[in-house]
């Protein structure tokens, strides 16, 4: 993809209709037209309003537990360091974003509370969402106990089979897990069948989506409420180290977590940022690299890079990890690719699977397999710089709901 | 420039009834049954054919046109067949309107200018794109109607006085009343609230209005044809289709008749209802 020319600022978009450059948009059935068209009043509103700012920053404090720490992962960075000692003293400085440490155990709580409490704002009475790896599911089951509201949790079977303790707690939660047998049964089929929900109770629903994509405004709201992660790092990167971290690394699935993190620095142009999407069996087998094998087209709401065959059909995607097995990505991502300013690597289920481990004997931190795939990057990456170079991982999620996958993953390879 | 679905509506306003317009998907179960389908839907009385692009994430659908675009995908449907599709119907029907409806990614992923100048080309007089509100106008909708097609937008119980002037700049041919909140082929529509929905509609729009989703027999036929100027019926149809089909749901003798039957007895519901409709 050729480098378009740079804009003067990259934090700038949405335009008013949603588009970053050529992604995004609103492509959605009339039904939902002026509920989406509500949502951006709505949430415009909510946004220049400091009491409700306030009173989210309260739950984020109290109930959440944020800030989530910065921290300096020293037996990953030392392991570094030794594998790239054929470089004169080389080997960047790593820092984990803790947001496994959040309440429900992974950032997507930051988005959930923005949202839900949108939603009692609105008036909405009935929460519905879309769930892959369950984290998103669990969060939303999680706050909509505390604030009273029902709520119905879309899976694809598949990951109902694969995240059994995700769907376990929703239920303890007291949501509703409604399996979706449709297509490959993963999260692509679980955002059909949320927006069939919504469509079709549209006076009282509020749907909570779980990751920068879908129509305008959801992208850019999602955003919004995940960037208290970037927001945080550059004051803890301040704090620990009297400037500005040289690097950023996420996995990216639909991206709400690398957007979290990424979106506060775009403008600081001497920070790297690298976006690590899953390449499954690998980039000519399965996988759900959208960026890396897709090109753009329209899904759920908005236009951005997707897998699908010559037909314009959406192909199945796939990966170990339930989060990231998508056939999308975020339209800003998409532009941020198209723009250079964001680079966009992936990491295989072989290789996630390794990261997994050596994160859990080195630092004692269990990741969740979707964050698996930004420490699988690292050792390349960290490698390659010298050792005054801060390099933050966002720690997405924890990886207690994987242990099953993991098992069988390992088993199946004899190992 | 007058398209057949203006001249069809016109026609049939002459009649003093009720269009049925009926929805197949295209190459469900396969390419020939399905052309087999649509020549005879006209001799059963249908007034205008809807024909599915078929989509592997049909969002705003239900069960049944779910399935119909599962079969015409296993079956090989493609966007080339099913404009080919439209090109064979036309070598013996030049009268009866034809309507492409679907989801806009195969049409982006086609190319949107090569999309329309071919099913110009083949016989095509109007466009359905779900996903395509009127806020994405420049995507498809603008360029489809200076190309010469009708584009045809639904309007929905959330279509409020407010939107619908919105959704109807750019509309052309017929309006599409969706009857319910909801995906198609769920409830069955109340006939006396979508009367008042398509007077409504028709104070802001000299179009006709076709009304649809969750009508599957004579009788919802008739009573929505009595406030409405068109029925669509589409679930209906693609349930009396896969239930003709084998256990490895290939054709049978029964397939095309299956349907034309239902579509016979459709078309004595609309051709019984007492015009009441609004003007």
């Amino acid at each position: 993809m050729s480098v378009q020319q740079q804009p003067n600022s990259f934090r700038t978009g949405p335009d008013e209709r949603g588009h970053f450059g050529i992604y995004g948009g609103r492509f959605v059935a009339e039904t939902l037209m002026p509920l989406i068209l509500d949502l951006e009043k709505a949430y415009a509103e909510a946004k220049a309003d400091p009491t409700f700012q306030k009173e989210m920053d309260h739950h984020l404090a109290h109930y959440v537990g944020r800030p989530s720490p910065l921290y300096f992962a020293e037996r990953l960075t030392e392991h570094v360091r030794k594998t790239a000692s054929g470089l004169s003293g080389g080997g960047a400085k790593i820092y984990f974003k803790r947001e496994e440490l959040n309440h429900t155990g992974a950032h997507k709580v930051n988005n959930v509370l923005g949202q839900i409490m949108l939603a009692l704002r609105m008036g909405k009475k009935r929460i519905i969402a879309e769930t892959g790896a369950g984290m998103h599911g669990v969060a939303t089951a999680t706050l909509c106990a505390k604030f009273g509201l029902p709520c119905i949790v879309y899976m694809g079977a598949v990951d109902v089979e694969r995240q059994q303790p995700n769907v376990l707690r929703m239920k303890i939660l007291g949501a509703e897990v409604r399996p979706v047998q449709s297509g490959a049964k993963t999260l692509k089929d679980a955002m059909n069948e949320a927006l069939r929900d919504w469509v079709t109770n549209v006076a009282d629903t509020f749907y909570c989506i779980g990751t920068v994509a879908g129509p305008h405004p959801y992208p850019a709201m999602v955003r919004d409420f995940q960037c208290v992660i970037g927001r945080e790092t550059r004051e803890q990167m301040q704090a620990a180290e009297g400037r500005l971290p040289d690097s950023l690394i996420a996995c990216i699935g639909g991206g709400s977590n690398a957007m979290g993190l990424f979106h506060p620095f775009l403008d600081d142009r001497s920070v790297e940022i690298y976006g690590v999407e899953a390449a499954g069996h690998g980039l000519t087998g399965l996988h759900a690299a959208s960026v890396a094998g897709g090109r753009p087209g329209v899904l759920h709401g908005n236009r951005t890079y997707l897998l699908m065959d010559s037909d314009g059909q959406i192909a199945e995607a796939h990966s170990i990890s339930a989060g990231l097995d998508y056939p999308g990505i975020g339209p800003e991502h998409a532009w941020l690719n198209d723009m250079g300013r964001v680079q966009f690597l992936s990491a295989t289920d072989d290789e996630a699977v390794a990261a997994f481990q050596l994160c859990s004997k080195l630092e004692g931190i269990i990741p969740a397999l979707e964050a698996a795939h930004a420490l699988a990057r690292v050792p390349d990456i960290a490698s390659q710089k010298p050792k005054d170079h801060l390099m933050v991982v966002n720690l997405s999620g924890r990886g207690d709901k994987d242990l099953a996958s993991i098992e069988a993953f390992l088993e199946s390879k004899g190992r | 420039m007058t398209t057949r679905i203006e001249k069809r509506f016109a026609a049939l306003k002459q009649e003093g009834r009720a269009a049925l317009v009926t929805f197949i998907m295209a190459g469900d179960p396969d390419t020939e049954t399905s052309l087999a389908i649509a020549r005879a839907l006209p001799k059963a009385g249908a007034d205008v054919i809807e024909i599915g692009m078929p989509f592997t994430d049909p969002m705003a659908d239900g069960p049944s046109i779910q399935a119909s675009g599962v079969r015409a995908l296993k079956g090989g449907a493609r966007m080339t067949r099913t404009l080919a599709m439209v090109r064979d119907f036309r070598k013996d029907d030049g009268e009866t309107p034809i309507v492409l409806m679907g989801y806009y990614n195969p049409i982006y992923i086609y190319g949107v200018a090569k999309f329309l100048a071919d099913a110009k080309a083949a016989g095509v007089d109007g466009l359905i794109v779900v996903d395509l509100p009127p806020e994405e106008d420049e995507e498809l909708c603008l360029p489809a109607l200076k190309a010469g097609l009708n584009f045809i937008r639904l309007a929905t119980p959330t279509t409020d006085d407010k939107r619908l002037p919105v959704v109807l700049t750019n509309t052309s041919g017929f309006v599409y009343y969706v009857s319910i909140t909801g995906i198609t082929g769920a409830a069955a529509p109340d006939a006396a609230k979508v009367s008042g929905a398509v007077a409504r509609i028709k104070r802001h729009t000299k179009l006709p209005v076709a009304v649809g989703f969750g009508v599957r027999t004579a009788e919802q036929a008739r009573a929505i044809a009595e406030g409405a100027d068109g029925v669509v019926v589409g679930s209906a149809l693609v349930d009396v289709l896969g239930k003709s089909l084998d256990k490895d749901g290939k054709a049978t003798a029964g397939t095309v008749k299956a349907v034309a039957d239902l579509v016979t007895q459709l078309a004595q519901g609309v051709r019984a209802a007492r015009r009441v409709a609004a003007e």
